[in-house]
C-alpha cells in the first residue's frame, strides 16, 4: 500500500448534486443487485414457481389412470398452474424482509440515513425497486408454469383451459401482481420490525399460523372473518372461483393493497422517528 | 455561511442512562479538533447525533447553520466516519460505495478516484465483510470523502490501522484542515491527537470537561512539577515548603516540587547555599493530562450526583 504513504490531495470533486427521489432509487438498485443473498432469493422463487407445476402436472398426468372420478373432478389446472406460488411466496417475503432487516444487521442503515437523513426517499426507493424487480421476475415464470404445465396435462387430454378462458389471464397475471404485494408487505414488516428473524416470523405468524387456526373457530365465525384475512384477501387474485365467503378479485386485491398500505404508514412513522 | 458544528446544550438519554450530558461546543474550521474522552464518555453518541442518526433528548446541534437532515446535499457537508461498521458484509467495497454515491449523483469514477486513494484498489471487488478491521476502516475514510465534505467528522479513525496507516491518516487530517475544511476527530491515543489536533475538546460523562488548545492544554494539566537533585534533600524540602507548595520525596536525594518555578527554586536554593544537581521543569504528557483531567471530572461528578440521581 505504498500509495497511503504519501500525502495525497483529496481530488475535488466537480459539481456537486442534491439528493432526489429517483437517485436513491438508483442507489437502491444497485445495492439490490450487488447482494449475492438477493439473486439467490429471486432465483429460488422463480425455481419454485416452474419446477412444482411441471412436477404437479406430470405426477397428475401419470396417475389420472387410476383416480376416482371423484378426485379427478377435483383436480383443477389453474391450482397446478399456480402451485409454485403458494411456495414461492415464502422465498420473495424472505428477500422482502431481507432488503430492510439486512441493513440493520449489518449496520448499513447507519451509512444509508447518513446520505439520505430524511430517511423516508430510502424507503420508497426500496419499496419500489423491489416492487418493480419482483413483478418483472415473477411475471415469466407464472406464465411459463401455465403453459409448461397445459402442455405436459395435453400430452395426457385432461385438464386442458385456454389462457383466454375468462379470469385465467387474470389469476395467472394475477399470481405474479400478488407475490410483488406479499414482498411489498413483508418489507414493511421488516421495517418495522428491523430485525431478520422477528420480521420472518410475523410473516410467518400471519400468513401461515393464524389462517389454520381460524378452522378452530364456529364455521359461520370463521366464514366471516377469514376472507378479510391478508393472505386470504390477497389470494383472490389468482383463484379463478369466488364464492359467497370470499372477496372479488378486485376487492381482495384492493384488501390486500390496503394492509400493505397500513403497515407502510406504520413503518414511515417509526423509520423518521426511532434511532438508528 | 459558516462551515462548522455548533452543539447547545446537548442531552442524550438512553432510557436512564444518560450518555450526553448538556454539551455546548463550536468545531471550527481550518484546524483538526480532537474529541478526546475515556470510554463510554458520549463521543460516539455525539457524533450520531450531529448526523442525526439519533435525536436529542433535548438541546440542538447544526452542521453548517442547519440541521443536517435538512441538507439538500448532506455528503457534501458532512463526510463521517462512525464507530461501528456501517458497511453490508455481502456487498463489494466498490459497490457499497456506488451505491452511496448515487444518492447525490456522483459518478463512478469518483468511487475509483477514492478506492485508490485509500488504497483499496486489490480489494475493491472482494465483499466487505471479508475486510480487516484496518481495510474496513480505509473503507469507512473513503465513503466519509466521497461528497468532497466541508466537514469531516471521523470516530476513532485509527482504530485498526497500522504505523503506516496511522501516519497516513494524520496527515490527511491535517491536510484537509489546511485545506479550510472542519475536522471533528475522536480518539483514544492521546499521543496520537498531540501530534494531530490543534484545539480539544474533552468530556467526561457526557459532560465537557476542557475546551482550548491542544498546547494550552498540555501547560494547564502538567501542574507545574519540577523535579530537583540535591544531596541536601531535608534542609530544601524544609525551605521550600509553604501553604501552597507540596514538596515530595521521589527517591534519595530527589524531590517533586509544585506550586513553585524552576527559577524560584533555584534562587532560593542558592540564597541558602544548598547544592543542587538537578533542576528539571517537567512537561506532561497529553496522556497523562488527560488522565488526571478526566480523573478528577469522575471524582468530582461520582460525589456530587449520588444525591441529585438519588432524587430522581
Ligand atoms: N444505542 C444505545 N443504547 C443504550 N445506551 C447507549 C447507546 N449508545 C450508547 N449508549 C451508552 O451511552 C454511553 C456513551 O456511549 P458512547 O458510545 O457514546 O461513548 P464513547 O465515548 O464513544 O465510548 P468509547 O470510547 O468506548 O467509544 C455509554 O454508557 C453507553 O453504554
Ligand atoms: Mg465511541
Amino acid at each position: 500500500m505504498s500509495a497511503v504513504s504519501q500525502a495525497q490531495q483529496i481530488p475535488r470533486l466537480a459539481h456537486t448534486g442534491r439528493v432526489t427521489q429517483l437517485r436513491v432509487a438508483l442507489s437502491e438498485w444497485t445495492k439490490l443487485r450487488s447482494l449475492r443473498s438477493t439473486l439467490w432469493s429471486l432465483f429460488a422463487g422463480v425455481l419454485l414457481t416452474i419446477l412444482l407445476p411441471v412436477l404437479f402436472a406430470a405426477i397428475t398426468s401419470s396417475h389420472w389412470g387410476s383416480m376416482s372420478p371423484h378426485e379427478r373432478a377435483d383436480r383443477h389446472p389453474l391450482d397446478i398452474a399456480l402451485a409454485g406460488v403458494n411456495v414461492s411466496q415464502l422465498a420473495i417475503a424472505v428477500l422482502g424482509v431481507l432488503v430492510i432487516t439486512g441493513e440493520y444487521s449489518t449496520g448499513m442503515i447507519r451509512a444509508s440515513f447518513t446520505a439520505v437523513p430524511k430517511r423516508l426517499p430510502v424507503l420508497w426507493a426500496k419499496t419500489a425497486v423491489f416492487a418493480v424487480v419482483a413483478f418483472l421476475l415473477m411475471l415469466p415464470p407464472v406464465l411459463i408454469a401455465f403453459f409448461a404445465s397445459q402442455a405436459i396435462l395435453s400430452r395426457h387430454h385432461i385438464l386442458q383451459i385456454s389462457f383466454s378462458h375468462p379470469g385465467v389471464a387474470r389469476s395467472i397475471i394475477g399470481g405474479a401482481v400478488y407475490l410483488m404485494l406479499v414482498g411489498i408487505f413483508a418489507l414493511g414488516i421488516g421495517a418495522i420490525v428491523r430485525n431478520t428473524a422477528g420480521a420472518i416470523a410475523t410473516f410467518a405468524g400471519i400468513f401461515f399460523v393464524i389462517p389454520p387456526l381460524m378452522n378452530i373457530l364456529p364455521s359461520n365465525w370463521n366464514h366471516a372473518i377469514s376472507k378479510y384475512l391478508p393472505s386470504e384477501a390477497g389470494r383472490q387474485l389468482f383463484s379463478l372461483t369466488h364464492d359467497a365467503n370470499s372477496f372479488s378479485p378486485g376487492a381482495g386485491a384492493l384488501l390486500f393493497v390496503g394492509y400493505c398500505a397500513l403497515t407502510f404508514a406504520i413503518a414511515a412513522v417509526l423509520l423518521v422517528r426511532r434511532d438508528t | 455561511m459558516a462551515t462548522m458544528i455548533e452543539a447547545e446544550n446537548l442531552t442524550k438519554y438512553y432510557g436512564e442512562q444518560r450518555a450526553v450530558d448538556d454539551l455546548s461546543f463550536t468545531v471550527q474550521p481550518g484546524v483538526v479538533t480532537g474529541f478526546l474522552g475515556p470510554n463510554g464518555s458520549g463521543k460516539s453518541t455525539t457524533m450520531r447525533l450531529i448526523l442525526e442518526l439519533d435525536a436529542p433528548s433535548s438541546g440542538d446541534v447544526t452542521v453548517n447553520g442547519k440541521h443536517y437532515r435538512d441538507h439538500a446535499a448532506p455528503l457534501h457537508e458532512v463526510g463521517a466516519l462512525l464507530e461501528a461498521r456501517s458497511v453490508h458484509t455481502g456487498r463489494s467495497a466498490y459497490n457499497h460505495l456506488l451505491a452511496l454515491a448515487q444518492t447525490h449523483g456522483i459518478g463512478r469514477r469518483r468511487v475509483d478516484e477514492l478506492i485508490d486513494l485509500v488504497g483499496l484498489h486489490d480489494v475493491a471487488r472482494k465483499r466487505a465483510g471479508k475486510f480487516s478491521l484496518g481495510m474496513g476502516q480505509r473503507l469507512g475514510i473513503a465513503a466519509a470523502l466521497l461528497g468532497d465534505p466541508s466537514t469531516i467528522m471521523l470516530d476513532e479513525p485509527v482504530n485498526g490501522l497500522d504505523p503506516e496507516g496511522i501516519l497516513w491518516v494524520r496527515h490527511l487530517l491535517r491536510g484537509l484542515a489546511a485545506e479550510g475544511r472542519t475536522v471533528f476527530v475522536s480518539s483514544h491515543l492521546m499521543s496520537e491527537m498531540s501530534l494531530t489536533a490543534d484545539h480539544l475538546i474533552v468530556i467526561g460523562r457526557g459532560r465537557k470537561i476542557a475546551d482550548m488548545s491542544t498546547d494550552e492544554f498540555i501547560r494547564q494539566a502538567s501542574g507545574g512539577l519540577v523535579l530537583v537533585r540535591t544531596p541536601q534533600a531535608a534542609e530544601l524540602e524544609a525551605l521550600l515548603s509553604g501553604p501552597d507548595v507540596t514538596v515530595t520525596a521521589a527517591g534519595p536525594g530527589l524531590l517533586e516540587v509544585r506550586g513553585l518555578t524552576a527559577v524560584q527554586i533555584g534562587e532560593a536554593a542558592a540564597a541558602n547555599q544548598l547544592v543542587l544537581h538537578e533542576l528539571t521543569p517537567q512537561q506532561a504528557s497529553l496522556e497523562e493530562a488527560f488522565m488526571t483531567l478526566t480523573r478528577d471530572d469522575v471524582e468530582f461528578k461520582a460525589a456530587e450526583l449520588e444525591p441529585e440521581e438519588a432524587v430522581l
